[in-house]
C-alpha cells in the first residue's frame, strides 16, 4: 500500500478503471477477483482521500526576485 | 366590420417593437456595410445609415459606446457593427442600436493581425497535431496574466469551487502595452523551467483589440507554440479572437471558462469515484454469487445426489463383461479341442505304421507284378527260344551230314576247306553224323574249277 500512496489521482482512477473492467468482464478466476476487488477498493478509497483532502490546495505567486510567495486575491476589490 | 376592435398606432407599434425586442436573432447581431449620412450630435450620440448596395437600415451608436472606440467614423467607410435591432416607436423605424464598431478591411493592426495569422497558419503553428493533451487531472495550475486584474480574479474563485485540491501557481505577466508581449513570453518561459506545473493559463480580461494586442504578438505565438506544458488561452470576451487563441493548445473564451477547461470538477471525478466504487462492489458480489451459483448446483448434480450410479452401472458392466469372458472361453477351448482333434486324426492317418503297411502293400504289388511281367517275359523268350531251336534244329549240319555230308577237320581242330589245306600223310578227322573216322591222307589231288 506503500507505493500506492505514490500514485497520482489520474493513475489511480486509471488502475480503479482497468480493475473494475477486468472484474466486470467476469472471466477472473475468483481468488484473483477477491485480490481485484481489496485493490479496488483500496484505490477507491485512496480517490475519495484525495477528493476529500482540501487543506493542501496553495495559491501561489512568483515573485520578481523568483521567489514563490502565497497569494490571495483581495476579496475586498 | 363596424363592432371590429381598431388598434392605436401606438398599439400597434409597441407590438412591433416587442416583436423585435423579444427575438433572439435580432439582439447582438454583427452587421456590415458602408457608413452614410453620419452625424454627430453635441450630446456625443451618432446617428448615421449603414447599407451596401442593395438595402439601407437605420443606425444610432450612443455615446456611452462611441467613447472607447478608437477611430472616427466616416461617411464611405466599411465597418463591422455589433448591436440589437429594435423599434423607435416615434417615427416606427427599425433601427440598429450599435454596441461596437470597427472599420473593416482597414487599419494597421487589423492588417497586421492577418498577415501574422496567414504566415503562422502557413507555418503550421496552428495544425491540430502539434495540439497537446490537457491533463485530466492537473496537480497544479500555472497562471499567467496580471495579478490584478479580473482574470486572476475569475480564474482562482472557479479553479477553487470546482477542483480544491488543484495548486496555483501565478507568473505575474504585463498583459497591455509595449511590455506586453516580453512580459507574458518571460512568464511562459519561467513557467517551463519550473517543475510540476500540469497546464498553463495564459490570458487576461476584455478590452480593446490594442488592450489585446499582446496575445497577437508573433513572440507570444511563438513561445506558446514552444511550451512543454500545454497552454490554454483566455482572452478578452468570447468575441475575441487573437493569435494566441489559434496557436494555444485549448482556446477558451474567457478566463472563466479556461479555468473550467483547465480542472475537472470535483464533484464530478467524486461521483465517478463512488460510480467505480459502485461497479467494482456489484462485479464482485456478481462474480460470488455466480460461483455460488455454480457450487451449488454441483451440489445437486446427478453425480453427488446418487453416487451410487455412478459404480452400479460399472458393476452391472462388469457382470456383463465376466459372463461374456466365461461364455467365449469355453467356446474357444471347444474349438480348440476340436481342432486339436482333427489334428490328431490327422497324424494318426500319417502314422510311420501306416506308412509301412502301405508299402508292403505297394512292395507286394509291385513283386507280383514284376514276377508276372517277368514269367510272362520268360515264357515269350521260351517261345523264342524253341522257335529257334527248331529253325536251328532245321539248319543243322548234322541234318545234312545225315544226309551223308561230313566235315574234315585237321589235326589241330581247323575245319579243312581247302584241298591245299593238307598234304600227304596228315593225319585228319572226318566228323560225321553218327561219329568220326580218324583218316591218313595218302594223296592230295587239287581239281581245277569247281567241284
Amino acid at each position: 500500500m506503500a507505493d500506492e500512496k505514490a500514485l497520482t489521482f489520474e493513475e489511480a482512477m486509471e488502475k480503479l478503471e482497468v480493475i473494475v473492467e477486468k472484474l466486470e468482464e467476469g472471466d477472473v478466476p475468483l481468488e484473483e477477483a477477491i485480490s481485484f476487488y481489496k485493490e479496488g477498493m483500496e484505490l477507491s478509497k485512496l480517490c475519495h482521500n484525495k477528493l476529500k483532502h482540501v487543506e493542501g490546495q496553495l495559491t501561489q505567486i512568483l515573485t520578481d526576485d523568483g521567489q514563490v510567495v502565497n497569494f490571495s486575491i483581495n476579496e475586498e476589490e | 366590420m363596424k363592432e371590429q376592435h381598431h388598434l392605436t398606432v401606438t398599439a400597434l407599434t409597441k407590438y412591433i417593437k416587442r416583436k423585435f425586442d423579444a427575438d433572439p436573432h435580432l439582439q447582438g447581431i454583427y452587421v456590415k456595410g458602408e457608413i452614410s449620412n453620419f452625424k454627430q450630435h453635441s450630446s456625443g450620440h451618432m446617428y448615421f445609415t449603414l447599407k451596401d448596395e442593395k438595402a439601407r437600415i437605420l443606425a444610432v451608436m450612443f455615446s456611452s459606446f462611441s467613447r472607447s472606440m478608437k477611430f472616427r467614423p466616416e461617411n464611405g467607410m466599411k465597418v463591422l457593427i455589433q448591436g440589437d435591432i429594435t423599434v423607435y416607436e416615434p417615427s416606427g423605424q427599425y433601427q440598429i442600436y450599435v454596441k461596437e464598431m470597427s472599420p473593416e478591411g482597414i487599419g494597421d493592426l487589423f492588417l497586421a493581425y492577418e498577415q501574422l495569422k496567414e504566415r503562422l497558419e502557413k507555418e503550421g503553428l496552428f495544425l491540430q497535431q502539434y495540439k497537446k493533451e490537457l491533463p485530466k487531472f492537473p496537480q497544479t495550475v500555472g497562471v499567467i496574466t496580471s495579478p490584478t486584474g479580473a482574470a486572476i480574479r475569475d480564474v482562482i474563485t472557479t479553479i477553487r469551487r470546482r477542483y480544491p485540491i488543484a495548486n496555483i501557481l501565478i507568473f505575474p505577466a504585463l498583459v497591455q502595452g509595449e511590455q506586453g508581449a516580453p512580459s507574458v513570453v518571460k512568464s511562459i518561459e519561467a513557467a517551463n523551467l519550473n517543475q510540476g506545473i500540469d497546464v498553463l493559463i495564459v490570458g487576461r480580461g476584455g478590452g480593446s483589440i490594442e488592450e489585446l494586442w499582446t496575445f497577437n504578438e508573433e513572440t507570444v505565438a511563438r513561445a506558446i507554440f514552444a511550451s512543454d506544458i500545454p497552454i490554454i488561452s483566455a482572452v478578452g470576451h468570447e468575441t475575441d479572437f487573437t493569435i494566441a487563441d489559434f496557436v494555444a493548445d485549448m482556446r477558451a473564451p474567457t478566463p472563466t471558462a479556461a479555468a473550467e477547461l483547465a480542472v475537472p470538477h470535483i464533484d464530478d471525478l467524486m461521483e465517478k469515484v463512488l460510480n467505480r466504487q459502485a461497479r467494482l462492489i456489484r462485479a464482485m458480489k456478481e462474480k460470488v454469487s455466480a460461483q455460488q451459483n455454480r457450487y451449488n448446483r454441483l451440489r445437486k448434480s446427478y453425480a453427488f445426489r446418487y453416487p451410487r450410479r455412478l459404480y452400479e452401472q460399472k458393476l452391472e458392466q462388469i457382470d456383463r463383461l465376466t459372463e461374456s469372458l466365461v461364455r467365449n472361453a469355453s467356446k474357444l477351448s471347444g474349438t480348440k479341442a476340436e481342432q486339436h482333434l482333427q489334428l490328431a486324426k490327422r497324424l494318426e492317418r500319417r502314422h510311420p505304421e501306416e506308412l509301412l503297411r502301405n508299402s508292403k502293400d505297394r512292395h507286394s504289388h509291385l513283386t507280383k507284378r514284376l514276377d508276372r511281367a517277368m514269367s510272362g517275359i520268360l515264357s515269350e523268350k521260351q517261345k523264342e527260344f524253341t522257335a529257334v531251336i527248331a529253325t536251328l534244329e532245321a539248319l543243322s549240319p548234322l541234318r545234312i551230314m545225315e544226309r551223308g555230308y561230313s566235315l574234315s577237320y585237321s589235326e589241330d581242330g581247323k575245319l579243312i576247306k581247302k584241298a591245299s589245306q593238307v598234304k600227304k600223310d596228315d593225319s585228319i578227322r572226318v566228323q560225321l553224323a553218327d561219329g568220326q573216322i580218324n583218316c591218313i591222307v595218302r594223296n592230295v589231288e587239287e581239281s581245277e574249277g569247281n567241284g
